[in-house]
């Protein structure tokens, strides 16, 4: 049994099989991502205030240059599969699984920054706010020692956490506060605000997208890529696929960028 | 769908260079808007999702090749498009529209 | 008739000039794990849909029997299985009595079985797997093995849901529906296992629904046309669309609601909530409300995700059995579609007791009321499409006339609740209960009923016994009505839902002070209905009792048929019994539309559609090797 258009397009639509099922699939990303963005729009809008300059640009743009890069080496990818060439499929496409991997160990490296990033609530009502300086100091461990050393600063109005983009030159020192002045202290984690919660949410299944991305990519580079030698159409077929998923990451990226850490 | 490409692997890698290029400047307008001084946030957020649109389309445009598409997957975006923005606007436009005489606290 | 013309060529093997050799697969018999549990093959992997979406049915037929019985007596111990309840479910289930927890969590979870694992993978994957690809001349779907991927989902899905009854604290007991902060709020892990078990469904649908829409677009045969399609296909067509374009948003609220009960996020928390009576420490800063705009934006194009694939079978079953072609098979294909449209805005009629403004408010009720003109233009021609007709009233065509004016009540008693003015009494009564049972239960799955005796001979070769369906038929048919027409009544009395005594306390605390006539008091009248419904149900349930023996009996035992024993038009009758691997011994041609019945000067009274145009020699069915 061999089921019709696997490789070559039907004629009366013009596609492949494999074709139209990633367009289909990545409709109904469209409305996944589509549903969490109009949750980010309604949110935002609600908020008594929004957090601006919270995460580091220069990273957010190195991510997005990775992922633009790994989006052409996609395409060349296939390209080189189209011309006939396979040396430069594996190179290119070695490139892609690279960046990829990359582009996620930028973001762990993101999310510990956020981990160690701790706001503590004093008692004489200022704020301690900062990135803790023991890598694995936390509260218990504050409460032994009678201690919590951050790099950062005291401020006395919350709000000034808030816009960090506002203010010029903030200064970050060492300060160390007792566990005994501690009301209450929180880290940068998802529970600590909705935009961090977007945040985390957002770039979490984005990066959930990049893995599995990376996966298939990574399948395709080492044992599917025997498929070439049998039946390189069907093979360049599903490069092309693969990649329109991936340019698809790349594209959530493009919006999930600008509206996490520029605005 | 190949006679609508180059076969030409060299014409692939001009159209990537462009693309890239386009992208790579699409970033730094956008973080250069948002340092914009002078400007209110709404603007400053329009501004950056108007450049990230652009950018968006030249991706989507040129890399996913969606400017040479078919019919049937133009017709599949666009009831996807048409959909995302009826939940985008009725929702937000729902929750915006209050009954006369309520108060805000 | 002489629409004989080819859109292209054939596919035939040699066309692809690498394709993957795959020949000795053809000729081998699979063995019992890859040829029934792993199999790609549609037609295995739709009996494995129809087996466990029936079992899950049966099961959510159980929980509304418990209900039923805590409605009409509450605080009495459940007769015959309270024991067991007691040992299985311990404390929620003490003495066999059913708490309000458990009431809660088996409410939840009877909407949420019969949703999510009981009718649309009966309705869409398991007759839309076994059915479509043989209507329209496909050998199999477009992605086997994805289709094997979106049953082990729904399977796991269906796994998690069974198992958080077993778990400490029992099932969600949020409702069906979940809404926020209320899902959040209650300290069991139910929810947790109900979320995890709706990404694991919600994904399977998206694969489904790929498939579906691949299938129908890329391997039709040549010569079915988009006009030549049967409606079911339609039907199927436009239902995964929706599957397609609608769960995503939810599966994005799931996600949410998870970083909600997991990761203590506020999504949709507001700032000052109190669990308790104490102020909850959470950030604040979210909208319950928008957890209900991403449900109900699934969950109204849901309610046709639930319908259109019954009124797909419907129109099959009313076609062959009046032997006519379908009155207005274009207008029904329009109307399929502008259904399917218009199900994506109209969602808020579900929201109107939240506060929303008049303006938005008349936008949704505008749509819903233009929503209701092709669900009545399908129903209009389903009903003409008898006129005239010699009708053959065997058990399928039965079931499918009674579908008829059961939905019509369901879906007649909608327009009430989309005006806003009037939902405002009826809202969250037990006339919006009657009101969407009637759509789903005597019609959709009156529909499913229909067509399990219809196509039982294709996939069998016997067709089931036709006197136990007709008590199968008429017992359920009476008992159904007897059960939800009450509810009308009590709904328009004023008896809210999901009142776990059915309303007895508080109909109490009202007549306490002045009697049955004080405004929101309840009657003994309508109190007294509980009962009539109690027992109705239970007959109804034991009305089920034909069914199953059945067709475990007809299997066997059931008069033995050929190929086409209801003398059918379609693709999927013009193939051995059952089809083998692949469908189809010979390459299927389609020369003209589904419904050609009674063609005057035609040897027999029905036109394949493959068979073709006089002066051709017929095609012969080939037998299967």
């Amino acid at each position: 049994m061999e089921i019709p258009y696997t490789v070559q397009a039907r004629p009366d639509t013009g596609i492949y099989n494999a074709k139209l099922g990633i367009w289909l699939f990545l409709a109904s990303e469209v409305m996944l991502f589509g549903g969490l963005f109009s949750a980010y729009i309604l949110l935002r809008v609600g908020a008594d205030q929004w957090p601006h300059g919270w995460l580091s640009v220069p990273l957010g743009t190195l991510n997005t240059v990775i992922l633009a890069i790994s989006a052409i080496t996609t395409l060349l990818a296939w390209a080189a599969c189209k011309v006939g060439e396979f040396g430069k499929f594996k190179f290119f496409h070695a490139c892609t699984l690279l960046c990829a991997l990359t582009f996620l160990c930028v973001k762990m490296y993101e999310y510990h920054d956020k981990w160690i990033h701790y706001e503590i609530k004093l008692a004489d009502g200022t704020f301690a706010d900062g990135h803790l300086v023991e890598k694995s100091a936390d509260f218990d461990l504050a409460k032994k020692t009678g201690t919590v050393t951050l790099h950062g600063r005291i401020v006395n109005d919350e709000t000034l956490l808030y816009d960090l983009r506002a203010q010029k030159d903030i200064k970050q020192d060492e300060v160390t506060v007792k566990a005994a002045d501690i009301v209450s202290m929180e880290n940068y984690g998802p529970w600590h605000n909705t935009y961090l919660a977007l945040y985390f949410t957002l770039t979490g299944l984005h990066a959930l997208h990049i893995l599995g991305g990376s996966i298939v990519i990574g399948y395709l580079w080492g044992p599917g890529r025997k498929m070439w030698k049998t039946d390189p159409e069907r093979f360049t077929n599903r490069i092309e696929v693969s990649g329109l998923f991936w340019h698809f990451v790349d594209l959530v990226w493009i919006f999930l960028f600008p509206v996490l850490y520029l605005t | 769908m190949s006679d609508s490409h180059p076969v030409n692997f060299n014409s692939y890698l001009r159209r990537c260079l462009y693309v890239f290029i386009v992208v790579v400047c699409a970033v730094g307008l956008m973080i250069g808007a948002s340092y914009l001084p002078n400007y209110q946030w709404p603007t400053k957020v329009a501004i950056i999702l108007a450049i990230a649109s652009c950018n968006a389309f030249v991706v989507a445009g040129f890399l996913m090749h969606l400017i040479s598409e078919k019919k049937m997957i133009y017709t599949v975006l666009g009831f996807t498009v048409f959909f995302v923005a009826g939940l985008f606007v009725l929702t937000i436009y729902a929750m915006h529209d209050f009954p006369a005489g309520t108060q805000m606290h | 008739m002489d629409a004989t013309v080819q859109q292209f060529p054939p596919y035939r093997k040699e066309d692809a000039p690498h394709a993957h050799d795959d020949h000795g697969h053809e000729h081998h018999q699979p063995g019992f794990w890859s040829g029934y549990v792993f199999s790609t093959d549609h037609k295995i992997i739709g009996i494995q849909y129809g087996f466990t979406a029936l079992c899950f049915m049966l099961f959510g037929l159980f929980l509304m029997l418990l209900m039923r019985w805590q409605i009409a007596h509450p605080g009495m111990p459940v007769p015959v299985f309270g024991p067991l309840l007691e040992k299985i479910l311990g404390q929620p289930a003490a003495k066999g009595i059913i708490s309000p927890d458990l009431y809660n969590s088996f409410g939840a979870m009877h909407g949420t079985i019969m949703v999510f694992l009981g009718i649309v993978p009966l309705a869409f994957a398991a007759f839309g797997n076994y059915v479509v690809p043989l209507m329209i001349g496909a050998v199999d779907m477009a992605f086997p093995r994805v289709n094997m991927a979106s049953y082990q989902a729904y399977f796991l899905g269906g796994l998690v849901m069974f198992i958080s009854f077993f778990i400490p604290g029992g099932a969600a007991q949020a409702g069906w529906t979940s809404y926020s902060p209320l899902a959040t709020s209650i300290p069991t892990h139910g929810q947790l296992f109900w979320i995890i078990g709706m990404v694991l469904l919600i994904s399977s649908s998206l694969l489904g629904a790929v498939n579906f829409i691949a299938t129908i677009i890329q391997l039709r045969a040549p010569g079915m046309t988009w006009l030549r399609m049967p409606f079911f296909v339609w039907a199927q067509f436009v239902t995964a669309f929706i599957l397609l374009l609608a769960f995503p948003p939810l599966e994005a609220a799931a996600i949410m609601q998870l970083m909600d009960n997991v990761a203590h996020t506020s999504f949709f928390l507001p700032t000052g909530l109190a669990i308790g009576g104490q102020l909850a420490h959470i950030s604040g800063g979210g909208s319950p409300l928008l957890w209900q705009h991403l449900f109900w934006f699934l969950g109204h194009p849901e309610v046709y995700v639930l319908i259109l694939p019954a009124m797909g079978i419907v129109t099959e079953i009313i076609a062959n059995n009046t032997r006519k072609p379908i009155w207005g098979y274009k207008s029904l294909v329009y109307a399929v579609l502008a259904v399917g449209f218009l199900s994506f805005i109209v969602w808020a009629h579900h929201m109107y007791l939240t506060g929303m403004g008049t303006k938005i408010s008349t936008f949704f009720q505008a749509t819903t009321m233009i929503i209701s003109i092709p669900s009545v233009i399908i129903l209009t021609c389903l009903f003409i499409s008898l006129w005239g007709g010699s009708i053959r009233f065997n058990t399928p065509m039965l079931f499918a006339l009674a579908f008829l004016p059961m939905f019509g009540i369901g879906g007649l008693t909608g327009l009430p609740l989309g005006f806003n003015i009037s939902d405002v009494h009826l809202h969250d009564t037990y006339y919006i209960i009657a009101h969407f049972h009637y759509v789903v239960a005597p019609g959709t799955i009156f529909a499913l009923f229909a067509g399990i005796y219809y196509w039982f001979p294709k996939m069998t070769g016997r067709r089931m016994n036709e006197f136990w369906g007709r008590v199968h038929f008429w017992c359920s048919l009476i008992f159904m009505n007897l059960v939800f027409m009450p509810m009308f009544a009590q709904g328009m009395a004023g008896m809210l839902r999901r009142m776990a005594d059915g309303g007895a306390n508080y109909s109490a605390a009202v007549n306490a002070r002045g009697g049955a006539e004080v405004i929101g008091g309840l009657s003994d009248n309508i109190m007294a209905l509980h009962v009539w419904i109690l027992w109705a149900a239970v007959a109804l349930g034991i009305a089920q009792i034909p069914f199953i023996i059945n067709v475990f009996w007809s299997i066997k035992h059931g008069e033995k048929v050929g190929d086409n024993p209801w003398h059918s038009t379609t693709l999927e009758w013009q193939t051995p019994t059952p089809p083998p691997h692949g469908n189809f011994t010979h390459e299927i041609k389609v020369y003209r539309g589904p419904y050609e019945y009674s063609v005057p000067g035609h040897a027999t009274d029905f036109t394949p559609q493959n068979e073709p145009p006089s002066g051709s020699p017929a095609p012969t069915i080939a037998t299967a090797h």
